[in-house]
């Protein structure tokens, strides 16, 4: 299975959600930091200080340009201006890896900044298919993309999710995002086994995995209910899960993800050397095992 | 999960994009039939996570874009007011950099603050800032390049302005009351104020113009030459002052060309 991985040139090491304020940090002491992740949208302006340090630490650092506006799973077509936007970052940044997100977030030319859930049916597969089909002509690239965090279900759904976003990648030959926290949220507001998700997943195409912290709520019955906040550690629940994920597809390039009451610098860059830790003891364990 | 596991409700029903829209931005329509809990049961609190998340993520690229109105009508109300507003007005765009657009125009008539003239201005100015930190980047001309025009060449010149520069005409003391809020600048007074936006290296800075000023500038905007712009400002501003609208212009580093003709 790890020789079967498209190339990429993020490396198979840890990155963080870039914020502003870690600008200096990052060049002063990146730590187990090895490439950055930044949202597309936040970096749509024409100039300005923010595009500056972008291509400053372009030079230092693979980017990951990370979507989270093109509504992939939208009804309605890809919004044009919002596309060439995206083009003209991709085309000068020219970044390690483009990535978005299996959901919408614009519907009648509103935009409600939040990733917004679809049911898996044929009419939602044609749809995605279609879109992704855009956006990697458009970009001249392969894009990954990402499976999403759930707070309820669709009852029309007619494919699970694993099957859906499989079927997504065989038809568009995207590579895929895999979101640890968001299968361990889904799994638990949704009832089934994060386990079951991931046996059933196409692991083998993934390119990129993200790790972040998520809040801890009830349903009106009591039932509990995981929030995706990227406001705090890696739970480890999911730290776990990144364990088995990684068995099985080998290091890979894995994100913390940090976007509410972001920490201090130690703090963000502790958690990117645990994921580092994690892959090496998961790849030295590895080559024990051969060896023996 | 597989197929059969998936969650079953009693009826399919399907739900489009518009219903989850609509349910998203109104907090007292119904959860769209169709949405479900694990046990295949309609949803209600789990779909207002995603009415939370949208009104939080609105509500905060306000509250990060408007820091003087937010300090002026206080953080509290200020997050009542976003509500409203952004329910009327959701992103027309994905870039939240420019979010908020029409609030100067809300402020007017939202009930809370009609009677606060000077708010529209307010954000008419915390906009125009925004705008220049976003704006393209240019670098300003050297001054000295000005003097070597002859006095007919000069009229002739079209200046390039830097694409952060903006001019807004308050009728309130807009510049004033951004610096006392947030530059410990002195007690705003009563008064309008002609304001250059531009911007220091990445820095968007405020620049109070002389009278005539404003006209002057937005004419170099429009495209047109000095000496045309020059002839406007003068016979709509008899005592208007040349040398100190260009002082203002180079200290806000707003010239990146000049353009002989």
């Amino acid at each position: 299975m790890l020789n079967q991985r498209n190339t990429t040139t993020l490396p198979d090491g840890a990155g963080v959600g870039y914020k502003p304020q870690h600008f200096q940090d990052l060049l002063n002491a990146p730590g187990a930091v090895t490439w950055l992740e930044i949202h597309a949208e936040n970096y749509m302006g024409d100039g300005g200080r923010q595009i500056a340090q972008l291509r400053h630490l372009a030079d230092h650092f693979p980017i990951s340009v990370h979507g989270v506006g093109a509504s992939i799973g939208g009804e309605t077509r890809l919004d044009p201006e919002h596309l060439a936007r995206l083009k003209k970052l991709v085309d000068w940044l020219n970044p390690a890896s483009f990535s978005e997100h299996l959901a919408w977030s614009t519907h009648d030319s509103a935009f409600l900044n939040d990733l917004l859930p679809l049911p898996y049916t044929k009419d939602t597969l044609t749809r995605v298919t279609a879109h992704i089909n855009e956006v990697q002509d458009l970009l001249g690239r392969k894009m990954l993309l990402e499976n999403p965090s759930s707070y309820l279900a669709f009852a029309e759904s007619t494919w699970s999710e694993p099957d859906f976003i499989r079927e997504v990648a065989r038809r568009t030959g995207c590579g895929l995002l895999l979101d640890v926290n968001n299968v361990f949220i889904s799994a638990t507001n949704l009832e089934f086994e994060a386990l079951d998700y991931l046996d059933a997943y196409p692991l083998e195409l993934v390119e990129e995995i993200h790790l972040a912290g998520h809040d801890e709520d009830a349903d009106e019955l009591g039932r509990k209910l995981l929030i995706d906040s990227h406001g705090k550690p890696v739970d480890e629940p999911v730290w776990a899960l990144f364990d088995h994920v990684i068995a099985r597809t080998g290091a890979r390039p894995a994100l913390i993800e940090w976007d509410n009451d972001v920490p201090d610098w130690e703090i963000l860059e502790s958690e990117a050397a645990r994921a580092t830790a994690q892959m090496e003891a998961v790849v030295a364990g590895q080559s024990l095992m051969v060896s023996a | 999960m597989t197929q059969d596991t998936l969650p079953q409700a009693p009826a399919r029903a399907t739900v489009s994009q518009a219903e989850f829209r609509a349910a998203i931005l109104n907090a007292q329509a119904d959860v769209p039939e169709g949405l479900v809990n694990p046990d295949g049961q309609q949803a209600s609190k789990r779909f207002s996570v995603y009415r939370n998340n949208v009104v939080h993520s609105l509500s905060e690229a306000m509250l990060t874009g408007f820091p003087v109105l937010t300090k002026l009508l206080g953080e509290e109300f200020f997050r009542e007011m976003a509500k409203v507003y952004l329910r009327i007005h959701p992103p027309a765009s994905q870039l939240m950099m420019h979010y908020g657009a029409a609030l100067p125009g809300f402020l007017e008539s939202f009930p809370g603050t009609l009677h606060l003239k000077y708010l529209p201005d307010v954000a008419r100015l915390e906009l125009a800032l925004r705008r220049a930190y976003h704006a393209g980047d240019a670098d300003p001309i050297d001054p000295a390049e000005l003097t070597t025009l002859g006095q007919h060449e000069l009229m002739e010149a079209h200046l390039t302005l830097a694409p952060a520069c903006e001019v807004l005409q308050a009728k309130w003391p807009a510049k004033s009351i951004w610096d006392f809020n947030m530059a410990d600048g002195p007690q705003p007074s009563a008064g309008g104020e002609d304001i250059l936006i531009s911007r220091i290296g990445y820095e968007p800075k405020t620049f109070l113009l002389p009278e005539g000023a404003a006209e002057f500038i937005s004419s170099l905007l429009k495209g047109r030459s000095f000496g045309t712009t020059l002839g406007l400002a003068t016979s709509n501003t008899p005592d208007f002052d040349l040398t100190a609208t260009l002082t203002v212009l180079i200290a806000a580093q707003a010239i990146t060309g000049i353009d002989r003709a």
